[in-house]
């Protein structure tokens, strides 16, 4: 099935994908809901914006079916910033997709903070020129979407709760998953494959290099200079930072002043995340975060993270 | 690290700093990853990576960190790539933003459009060998550039790799192929200034 692409010798490789996924390393990646938020989130050095209808906060806290971002929406966004402009659509939405691609969009987010498309499959992303980026708990998951296409991975977390917890908890099992493939015998992959539910060919690519075959990025109640660099120490390679910027709770936003002083120290911390004495700094120059959500006190049909599979 | 391996760094406040340090590697060059102003002190030299320039000029305005790499870049030789090329050239377009000067060019951003329009080509090339194999993502357009500035690879008519003394500038991503002459002849570069 070709949906994504008019002219088929026109699909680049996933080098050219991949590529701008390199390229955005080190940085965060911040959800923005109208052209002022992004030029916030620009002045402050993000690396590039999500462009979205309703940040997951309010998603959360509204309720009802959770869509596409309108293209007027988007397209006002691409024309406020010069940095590489991303959008969400359903899992399994294709058309969703095509959409995004027409509109030129630089990423594709197939994510699991809309509300599903199609409950067996998700969109074939080769099928597409703009690079994917999917949400994944663990290795198997990451890897039947690279699998799929997808030129980029996340941590899932859990969106718009600005707890951290699970986005810890899938980084986690993801960089162990990856560990325990590399001290396997060959004869050890087969099964690890059937385990994982994951192509063989990446298994192996795997367990020889130690790292996925795509750039792993981190996403998921980051909300705090310090946690996204906790993110990056336990190797997340950049972070996604949603409700945590913008919003004061889940209905409320931050006034903009406070909100471009959390970005900018969120932004401080990722690319010094090892650094403790500007991780003060980063922490100090915040004020206030938002009031967020445990996870641990949600009820399993909350959860977004169970979204895809 | 024998007495004569030069102390290259690599500017890593964000973008593709890790493929930089990949390609390093496959030269058997070791390198230092620079995220403040005194990691320059004892470098011969430093590769500027592709990312945003924005995000660049923005993580630079702390601790004199712009002016401190003027100085560095007037003073030893210096590689960038991509937003690094943005950030050496002398006048930049779309929109304009500041920029260290150290390369006598004009160049625009995004120029060939989003990331739609991100391409691999391969192109003509000065450097000994056969074409050039050429990654460009949401590339810059070197758009004019001074008498001093030698053109050493072209996409189509434009050029896409030009050197200017110690300075050497990529529209694309070398470091994202497996073609290791750039580096090498950055490498070449930096052992010819110190010497």
């Amino acid at each position: 099935m070709l949906v994504g692409v008019a002219n088929e010798t026109a699909l680049p490789g996933l080098r050219v994908k991949t590529g701008l996924a390199e390229m955005l390393k080190g940085g965060v990646i911040m959800d923005v809901t109208d052209a002022a938020q992004a030029e916030i989130a620009e002045a402050a050095g993000a690396v590039a914006v999500m462009a979205l209808e309703r940040v997951p906060a309010q998603i959360r806290a509204e309720g009802g079916v959770a869509r596409m971002a309108s293209p007027k929406k988007i397209k006002e966004i691409m024309a406020a910033v010069s940095i590489p402009v991303m959008a969400k659509c359903r899992i399994g939405h294709f058309v969703e997709a095509q959409i995004l691609q027409e509109l030129g969009v630089d990423f594709i987010d197939e994510s699991e903070v809309l509300t599903p498309a199609d409950e067996l499959n998700h969109v074939d992303k080769h099928a597409f020129r703009t690079p994917f980026v999917c949400g994944a708990r663990d290795l198997g998951e990451a890897l039947r979407r690279i699998g799929e296409g997808a030129a980029m991975i996340r941590t899932k977390g859990e969106a718009g709760t600005g707890d951290v917890i699970h986005a810890v908890k899938h980084m986690r099992q993801i960089v162990k998953d990856i560990r325990g493939l590399t001290v396997m015998g060959e004869e050890e992959l087969y099964v690890a494959a059937k385990g994982l539910g994951a192509p063989l060919e990446l298994v192996r690519a795997v367990a020889k290099t130690g790292r996925l075959p795509v750039p792993n990025f981190s996403a998921g109640g980051i909300a705090t200079p310090a946690d996204a660099a906790l993110m990056r120490q336990l190797g997340a390679e950049a972070v996604f930072v949603g409700s945590g910027i913008f919003m004061r709770d889940s209905t409320e936003f931050a006034a903009p002043a406070e909100a471009a002083a959390r970005a900018r120290a969120i932004v401080k911390a990722t690319t010094h995340y090892e650094d403790a004495g500007l991780l003060v700094a980063a922490s100090e120059d915040c004020t206030g975060a938002m009031k967020g959500l445990a996870v641990a006190a949600l009820e399993a049909g909350q959860l977004l993270q169970t979204r895809g599979w | 690290m024998d007495a004569t391996t030069p102390s290259i760094g690599v500017l890593a406040l964000q973008g593709g700093y890790a493929a930089h340090a990949a390609a390093l590697a496959d030269l058997g060059q070791p390198c230092r990853e620079v995220r403040r102003p005194q990691a320059l002190d004892g470098l011969d030299g430093l590769i500027i990576p592709g990312g945003e320039s924005t995000v660049l000029l923005r993580l630079l305005e702390s601790e004199d960190f712009f002016a401190r790499l003027c100085t560095f870049a007037r003073q030893h030789p210096v590689f960038g790539t991509c937003a690094g090329a943005i950030l050496m050239a002398a006048r930049v377009l779309d929109p304009a933003q500041p920029s260290l000067g150290c390369l006598d060019v004009t160049v625009r951003r995004n120029a060939y459009g989003r990331q739609n329009d991100s391409v691999v080509q391969t192109g003509r090339t000065l450097l000994p060998g056969p074409d050039l194999e050429m990654v460009f993502i949401r590339a810059p357009r070197i758009e004019s550039a001074g008498a001093e500035v030698e053109t050493l690879a072209w996409r189509d008519t434009s050029p896409v790799l030009v050197r200017q003394g110690s300075h050497l500038a990529a529209t694309f991503h070398p470091e994202l192929g497996q073609d290791r002459r750039v580096h090498r002849l950055f490498l070449d570069m930096v052992a010819a200034h110190a010497s």
